[in-house]
């Protein structure tokens, strides 16, 4: 029964999510928009439903399951890809690799600059 | 094999939503056995594998893609309420979070903004069309922002969602021996890079690494859409401008 209110919970935040965004005509998916306000709601109630953790923890634990099916989805696009495939490969994994290499140490970086670093470590 | 009962089974086989379901779930299984089996090496990454098994069985056979979605479609829509789950872990950042707010908000504005110019001037570079750069520019943002932003700005919608899914696989299966190579031992700074270059598929891998790492990285994920949406359709206009 946990399982299945945390699943119940999941879905109607997403659906909740969907009609906002619909109502106000913003860019942005209604399930990025329903886990912004699933993370507010347990700030401002001070705890994660212990059935909500349980449906999470299912969910998350097989994530890349959940991309194979949009990943087939390469196959109806194989010709578009061979007319360009140049420009689309090496642009695709260079701007990857930057992106991923250059937000990595910006973040390490500000880390440094702006968050004193934890005193007493041992102690805790 | 000429048998009509064969025959029948197939007919049935090929249509019904069961098959697409089933073979997605077991070649799944399969993948994530092979990616144990390499002591969960990067580059087994079980979305690749599994991926090209499907594409390569669904081709032998000869059943189109919307056949196979029909029972596809079933686990594909889990990606919703997986997206609003990634409220839990990142609660249970919070206190970190709290701390790194400021650090974590400069990386998703540069990430983003790197994300988005580089795919456009790398592709322009190589020769690329204008419907292909635009297609690009929101690569890293997750599937269904990208796909709207691409048709906002010139791109083509479902030939994007494809370009999302391998910039997702690329960055799942280089990040963490780019992020060894630069240093970065830090598990928020890599959930982070993560989660903008790279969105579900990396913050998928990010989970397979640590709690800590993947809660970020879906935290940039989700963010990154904002900023996404936010920051690229009008980049690309001052892009279109200093080059016009």
């Amino acid at each position: 029964m946990h399982f299945l209110n945390g699943i119940t919970l999941l879905l109607v935040y997403q659906l909740a999510g969907e009609i906002i965004v619909r109502l106000l005509g913003v860019p942005i998916p209604g399930p990025v928009l329903g886990m912004v306000m699933l993370f507010v709601t347990m700030m401002i109630r001070g705890r994660a439903p212990e059935s909500v953790e349980q449906a999470s923890t299912a969910l998350l634990s097989h994530l890349s399951l959940l991309f194979v099916p949009a990943g087939v989805g390469m196959m109806t696009h194989f010709g578009r890809i061979a007319d360009e495939w140049l420009p689309i490969t090496l642009a695709l994994l260079l701007s990857t690799v930057i992106t991923m290499v250059a937000t990595a140490l910006i973040m390490q970086q500000t880390s440094r600059w702006f968050v004193k670093p934890a005193r007493g470590q041992g102690d805790e | 094999m000429n048998n009509p009962g064969l025959k029948d089974i197939w007919v049935y086989l090929s249509t019904t939503p069961l098959l697409g379901l089933t073979i997605t779930l077991v070649a799944y299984g399969l993948a994530y056995r092979f990616y144990l089996k390499t002591n969960s090496s990067p580059l087994a990454n079980p979305v690749v594998t599994s991926v090209i098994m499907l594409i390569a069985l669904l081709m032998v056979s000869g059943i189109s893609y919307s056949d196979y979605f029909a029972g596809g479609q079933f686990v594909h829509f889990l990606l919703g309420p997986a997206t609003v789950a990634l409220a839990v872990p990142l609660y249970q950042q919070f206190s970190r979070l709290r701390q790194l707010w400021l650090p974590v908000l400069i990386s998703l504005i540069c990430g983003v903004g790197i994300a988005a110019g580089s795919s456009i001037l790398l592709a322009r570079l190589l020769g690329g069309s204008l419907e292909i750069q635009m297609s690009l520019a929101p690569k890293s943002a997750t599937a269904p922002v990208a796909m709207g932003i691409s048709e906002k700005i010139g791109g083509l919608p479902s030939l994007t969602a494809v370009l999302v899914v391998i910039t997702g696989i690329t960055g799942a299966v280089l990040g963490t021996k780019l992020f060894e190579w630069i240093g970065v031992k830090d598990d928020t700074a890599k959930g982070i890079a993560m989660g903008v270059a790279a969105h579900g598929i990396g913050t998928a891998r990010a989970f397979q690494v640590s709690n800590r790492m993947g809660a970020f990285s879906g935290l940039a994920m989700a963010l990154s859409a904002f900023a996404t949406a936010l920051v690229v359709p009008w980049m690309v206009d001052w892009i279109q401008a200093l080059f016009s």
